[in-house]
């Protein structure tokens, strides 16, 4: 294959986009349209996610440890623990996959947390002593909320730990929520390629056969598969790469509207929702259109290619 | 050119000699799904240089006949060879460059109607990777050989029925094949134009190429008297030199 015939088949392949302007049109819009959804509907997903994985973050394991001053349950010796000796546990809690983060509280800071909000500022009159007295714990951040009932069953094993406040159900809701997430999201992913490249194919297919003429010539003028085949992987490859351009411009401003848009309105919304900056969303989503895109034309056109042009 | 093509060379060379440029060597056609045969048994050689009508009835395996010739079909019994192309061992990586020693003409001029006259003809050396600047030599030249200089920028569409198959016929000889196949080439043209087409076709022939026209006109095929090959259902009925179309009804 010489060079002049490779530059001279890529302008024919742009050549036939305009010859062919409403073959083409339809396949752009085909294209667009898809990645449109798709780029609508990652937005949509990639938020919801975000939120989950903020509201996950804040998912807490609260330890609490038997001590001397708690007169109301049953200790055995060495189940009693000092405020020093609990704290030497941090790093075997720490130690754990699941955890993120460890904090410490002392009885001190539980009881000024506490006081604070029942008695307001001038929460230290009338009390000269710490009543929740060894009410020390840890405050445990999960990296995973499924592991939760692991890691609550983890504890309950250290002879100890008295008592573990945790949520079952915030937990399973937002495992949950992730999983089903993720399932309807590659669902509806997978039926939008097949449409489009089910689609890019016929449009192809259409203008393969609006062409029909100059490839029934090609064939008698003894024109090598190569020749006939490369113009429509070009224009296919083509008409792919406008048709992600436009929808990602298009979900551009659209995204940066509806944000500013709900950032305005509601206001308390957004303070605890954290909604992803539009250079998040592209981050992924720029590539992945690109990809898809070029992707969906190259095969619709080779695929349409080798079925109706074999010389 | 190397060794190897050398030796492949001489060796359709060697073919044409010994069989004829075309040949057809007890050969049925079929096509998939009918149970008549479009052609039964047929035999035929034609020489190198020889000027041939293709007569018969509608129906008579005529068009049959030329998709042979061009391997656009195949046989379901015979041999076929075509230029010194033994068209039953022939790849489907090879029919291309085999293709490229034939012109092909037919009724319905199949010009790329919103290109050029110009762009027509150059259509045909770009398939074979003519360079640009022979392309540009050769086209004018072409065209001024088929009756139509100077009318290369016009559009294919804005042409006369003569002009377009003018075009069609210097499309097919721009690469300068050794065989001619037309397939009633003047079904869409006037008495005169007809004429013209014809006389084109003899010049070419004249001048070297081998050339098989199909054609239902037997007024001109008795004027012209050249070889006159007639088919009917299938089969070669008369096959004469410097002959008549005779009619059956
Ligand atoms: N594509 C096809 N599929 C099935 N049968 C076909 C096909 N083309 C031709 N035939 C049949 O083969 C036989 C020969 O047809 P062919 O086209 O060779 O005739 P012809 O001599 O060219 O006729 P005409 O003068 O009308 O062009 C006919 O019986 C026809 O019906
Ligand atoms: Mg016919």
């Amino acid at each position: 294959m010489k060079i002049r015939t490779l530059s001279y088949l890529i302008k024919q392949g742009f050549a036939n986009i305009f010859r062919n302007r409403w073959y083409s049109l339809a396949s752009v819009a085909t294209i667009s349209a898809c990645l449109f959804l798709f780029g609508l509907f990652y937005a949509v997903v990639a938020n919801f996610q975000s939120i989950v994985m903020k509201a996950e973050e804040g998912v807490s394991v609260t330890v609490f440890f038997h001590n001397e001053y708690d007169k109301c349950e049953e200790h055995t010796e060495e189940q009693l623990t000092t405020q020093d000796q609990a704290k030497e546990l941090q790093s075997r809690i720490e130690a754990r996959n699941e955890v993120s983060e460890v904090n410490f509280i002392t009885e001190d800071e539980a009881w000024e947390v506490f006081a604070k909000e029942y008695y307001g500022e001038n929460y230290a009159d009338g009390f000269l002593d710490n009543p929740l007295v060894g009410e020390y714990s840890y405050e445990i951040f999960l990296s995973d909320v499924d592991a939760q009932s692991a890691l609550v069953d983890w504890l309950y094993s250290i002879p100890q730990v008295r008592k573990v406040n945790y949520s079952e159900l915030t937990a399973t809701t937002l495992s949950g929520a992730n999983l089903l997430i993720a399932y309807v999201s590659m669902g509806i992913i997978a039926v939008l390629l097949a449409v489009s490249v089910f689609l890019i194919h016929s449009t192809i297919a259409m203008g393969i056969s609006a062409r029909s003429v100059e490839i029934m010539l090609m064939k008698y003028l003894g024109a090598t598969d190569f020749f006939a085949r490369f113009p429509f992987v070009v224009e296919g490859v083509v008409i792919g790469l406008i048709g992600t351009i436009i929808p990602l411009v298009g979900i551009y401003s659209l995204y940066n509207y509806a944000l500013s848009y709900v950032v305005e309105r509601f206001t308390m919304l957004s303070n605890f929702l954290n909604f992803l900056t539009v250079e998040e969303v592209f981050h992924f989503l720029v590539p992945v259109s690109f990809l898809v895109g070029m992707g969906i034309g190259f095969l619709g056109s080779i695929s349409s290619a080798r079925k109706h042009l074999r010389v | 050119m190397t060794k190897r093509e050398q030796r492949r060379l001489e060796k359709r060379q060697q073919i044409i000699e010994e069989k004829g440029i075309i040949c057809l060597d007890n050969v049925t056609a079929q096509y998939p799904g009918t149970d008549t045969t479009a052609l039964d048994q047929v035999s035929l050689r034609i020489n190198k240089g020889e000027f041939v009508f293709i007569v018969g009835n509608s129906g008579s395996g005529k068009s049959t006949l030329i998709k042979l010739l061009l391997k656009e079909i195949t046989p379901v019994e015979g041999d076929i060879y075509v230029g010194g192309y033994e068209l039953n061992r022939l790849s489907h990586r090879k029919i291309s460059f085999f293709r490229r020693t034939i012109g092909v003409v037919f009724q319905e001029f199949r010009l790329l109607k919103e290109r050029t006259v110009y762009d027509n003809v150059a259509f045909a050396q770009r398939i074979i990777e003519t360079p640009v600047y022979e392309i540009k030599r050769n086209v004018p030249e072409i065209l001024a050989m088929v009756g139509l200089p100077g009318k290369y920028k016009a559009s294919a569409k804005d042409l006369a029925g003569g002009e377009q198959q003018r075009v069609a016929i210097a499309r097919a000889l721009v690469n300068k094949p050794s065989i001619l196949l037309a397939d009633e080439p003047t079904g869409n043209l006037d008495p005169q134009n007809t004429r013209e087409i014809m006389k084109l076709l003899e010049e070419i022939n004249e001048l070297g190429t081998t050339v098989v026209v199909v054609t239902h006109n037997n007024q001109i095929v008795d004027e012209m008297r050249k070889r006159v090959i007639q088919l009917n259902f299938g089969s070669i009925s008369s096959d004469e030199e410097g002959g008549y179309y005779t009619y059956e009804d």
